[in-house]
């Protein structure tokens, strides 16, 4: 391991891009992100690592970059925030239907439309539900601090080729905005064109001597064969579902009372748990950081192991909440609390919240 | 005439012409009189001709020829509606060593992907771009245009393009020749034998031109009957086409070596 | 140990890179450390603020609504983090521009003459690092060789030979801080 670097989560997504052996970034700024593309611009990799980075003229562009380029084989990557990420939804649906690997970063901000640069999670439904038309699933991580939106870069990158899927890293404003110390990991140097062609035989980048061509298409005519396409991708998703799901659990062992929390909430609902337990509450904290697949096994042990009830912190109306309904299947009471259009919440008003709704409620 | 068997025919000295093998055997979706069979097979060839059978990575669009993967035996990607070049822009830029082409109509590359057209053309992409332009959208059913000509009658525009309502007919070809960033730019058509021949020359050049890494864009506009959605004979398709499409749309270079031609 | 504070001034006032080189100290010490801008329009000639906490243990909520420092630079910001100091805790602040003096009695409060002492070392630049050595000197939280080695970490290269200045300003703020009221 490498010095510790004290830096914004948007400048350590960036290094360890570059670090991951990324072959391409194909972006356009946007607020709360844009020092991802600045600081790749002035790190210059193309000298380096060789790597591709590129001022796409829209997100709309920038994805279909995407599109382009994964479908060569190659590791490529894209951020936005919400009003981009919702550009790039068109791509996103075609990129799944093509099971074409690719990452993408969305560094949520307050919404909806314009909305405003503060941090958010309003983009849950979006990120996990599918987002762009079609029945189809992104592989979606979420982050809590500096040293995970480096981290999760190579992780996203091995889940998209595992599964010839689309990644996404779920980040918000806060995270990318705010500086911790970081650790990088050794880089992991960039495949060669011949290393790509061996490894991905699906991928477009040259007829094989001595095989047939390789088409990439969401297309099909013919409703049947389009069924079977369906089909195939859905057993896709069970596999990951089944063989994906990370979460941290943290003093649930003994907890009466579990906060559910990704990203900044989670770090806020951290500190939410000490403060009750302080007060004498047993609360604990799920975090999932596999937002889709979602650890729905994790939260029904914990109604088995006698949690009286659940709260979903989010910085949303309330989205990642039906998640945790449908696991729990109405056994044990669960509510949510929420900050909306970029507000966070305080530590204290979590505890307010779970004393209310749930205690007391 | 009988006693003459078909083993008599097919052999190898009285070989004139064969499909080329980057052509599939599968049967063209194109309606008979249509240019996009034509140009494909002029595409195909020239890879052939080039020897870059393996190297070569072509995108399809949205529209008639949304299945050119089908027939066109290299290495495809099929885009959404419009956004070819921004494919082929990050296929090329990842592949330097490959020769990569998108093949796009008007609608998909005059209106819906306009930007992704200029922006790819104003970045100098060493790609080449098949535009072909029949002034209709052929596969949803005979709709106006950004190409539709003035006074044109299309199932959108049944009394013909009224300009004062529905805006004027979109020459990119002529637009994407004021950038800089395109190094050749030509308009052909493959009506008749010898257009077929000048067609085959223009784009032979565009591919060549993306071979010697020349510093630009090359962009072939092929003008192109729809014979389907004018509601015309094949051949009254290229009459019509010839007296009141190429007045508008003229035959020939617009921009070679990187100057415009005067 | 964990200290968990607010920096909250104009920009320009080098506010938030204040907070970096407090946060990088942590670093250089083994300590977690977090810092949390408000960020946006408001960091062009605005408003600016900036949340450190500094601690030994993982680092939960980097937003907070109370802190147990507040180092206030303008009126704004006294108006807006004044209350939010944690009863006992410490609110440093420069006099300089403020109309409305705190008037907390739960809390310690001392000020330093930042904007003054700068202007007669010539060097307004050096102002943060003035309001720095005046927190340092009410809480030790980091060593003073932490401090110079999380300075050189977080100035570049080229700005190296400011290092001895800055260092001076940091002892200048320590000499000078004032203690208004303590609890």
């Amino acid at each position: 391991m490498g010095e510790l670097k004290l830096m914004k989560g948007n400048e350590a997504l960036a290094e360890a891009i570059i670090r991951a052996g990324t072959d391409g970034y194909f972006g356009y700024p946007i607020t709360p992100q844009s020092e991802v593309l600045e600081y790749l611009m002035a790190a210059k990799p193309w000298e380096t690592t060789g790597m591709v980075v590129l001022q796409a003229e829209s997100e709309v562009a920038s994805i279909n970059m995407l599109y382009g380029g994964g479908g060569t084989g190659k590791k490529v990557v894209t951020s936005s925030s919400s009003p981009g990420i919702s550009l790039m939804q068109e791509g996103l649906s075609y990129i799944a239907g093509a099971e074409i690997p690719i990452l993408i970063v969305n560094v949520v901000r307050g919404g909806p439309g314009l909305g405003d640069i503060q941090p958010a999670q309003s983009d849950y439904f979006q990120s996990t539900k599918g987002g762009g038309h079609g029945d189809y699933r992104l592989i979606v991580l979420a982050p809590s601090s500096v040293q995970e939106m480096a981290d999760f870069v190579p992780v996203a990158y091995d889940l998209a080729f595992k599964y010839r899927n689309p990644a996404m890293i779920l980040s918000d404003g806060a995270i990318g905005q705010m500086m911790e110390k970081v650790e990088f990991f050794e880089p992991i140097p960039r495949l060669s064109d011949e290393e790509v062609k061996k490894r991905y035989a699906w991928a477009t980048n040259g007829k094989p001597k001595n095989g047939e061509r390789r088409i990439l298409t969401s297309l099909d005519l013919d409703p049947q064969k389009m069924e079977d396409h369906n089909h195939h991708i859905q057993e896709k998703y069970r596999r990951i579902e089944e063989n994906e799901v990370r979460f941290e659990a943290l003093q649930c062992d003994d907890a009466e009372y579990v906060l559910v929390a990704y990203g900044t909430s989670s770090r806020v609902s951290l500190k939410a748990i000490k403060l009750l337990r302080e007060k004498g509450i047993k609360a604990g904290l799920l975090r999932p950081i596999t937002l889709w697949p979602f650890p729905t096994k994790k939260i029904q042990e914990l109604v088995k192991q006698g949690v009286k009830g659940f709260l979903s912190v989010e910085m949303s109306a309330g989205q990642m909440v039906e998640d945790v309904r449908l696991a729990v299947n109405g056994k044990v009471k669960v509510e949510h609390f929420g900050r909306l259009g970029g507000m966070i919440h305080s530590p204290e008003e979590v505890v307010e919240a779970l004393e209310q709704k749930i205690i007391g409620g | 005439m009988s006693e003459i068997a078909l083993k008599d025919i097919i052999k190898p000295e009285n070989l004139v012409y064969q499909k080329t093998k980057l052509m599939t055997d599968k049967p063209l979706s194109y309606c008979p009189g249509c240019g996009h069979g034509t140009t494909h097979r002029l595409v195909m060839e020239i890879i052939e001709e080039l020897g870059k059978e393996h190297e070569t990575v072509g995108v399809a669009p949205v529209g008639c020829s949304v299945l050119a993967y089908e027939f066109m035996n290299v290495d495809m990607q099929e885009a959404a509606h419009g956004r070819a070049p921004a494919l082929a822009t990050a296929i090329k830029r990842l592949w330097p060593g490959n020769i990569v082409f998108t093949y796009q109509g008007d609608g998909d590359l005059a209106a819906i992907g306009t930007a992704e057209t200029i922006h790819a053309c104003n970045r100098g992409e060493k790609i080449v771009i098949i535009f072909i332009n029949n002034g209709i959208y052929g596969m949803t059913g005979g709709q106006m245009a950004p190409t539709t000509i003035e006074g044109m009658k299309t199932s959108t525009s049944p009394y013909g393009r009224d300009v004062s309502i529905m805006g004027y007919p979109l020459k990119i070809t002529e637009l994407v020749a004021q950038l800089p960033g395109t190094y050749y730019v030509t308009r052909q058509s493959v009506q008749t034998p010898s257009a077929v021949r000048k067609a085959k020359r223009a784009i032979k050049k565009a591919f060549q031109n993306q071979l010697n890494n020349a510093p630009g864009l090359s962009f072939v506009e092929v003008v192109s009957n729809c014979n389907s959605g004018w509601k015309m004979t094949p051949v009254d398709a290229n009459h019509w086409m010839e007296e009141n499409m190429f007045p508008f749309y003229p035959i020939g270079d617009i921009k070679v070596d990187g100057q415009l031609v005067k | 140990m964990t200290e968990e504070i607010i920096i909250a001034g104009f920009g320009g006032q080098g506010v938030l890179s204040m907070g970096k080189i407090l946060a990088y100290s942590g670093i250089m010490q083994d300590q977690e450390v977090s810092w949390m801008p408000s960020y946006g329009p408001e960091m062009r000639g605005g408003t600016a603020n900036v949340t450190v906490i500094v601690s030994d243990e993982r680092i939960s909520s980097p937003i907070l609504r109370t802190y147990d420092t507040a180092i206030i630079l303008n009126q704004q910001s006294m108006d807006k983090f004044e209350h939010e100091v944690k009863p006992g805790g410490v609110l440093l602040y420069d006099p300089n521009g403020i109309t409305h003096h705190p008037t907390r009695k739960d809390i310690n409060i001392y000020k330093v003459e930042g904007a003054k002492k700068a202007a007669e070392m010539g060097n307004s630049k050096i102002f943060n690092m003035i309001v720095l050595g005046a927190y340092l000197k009410i809480k030790p939280i980091v060593k003073h060789e932490n401090v110079l080695k999380g300075l050189k970490k977080s100035l570049p290269e080229r700005h190296h030979k400011l290092i001895p200045l800055n260092e001076d300003a940091i002892n200048l703020g320590m000499k000078s801080v004032e203690v208004v009221q303590k609890v």
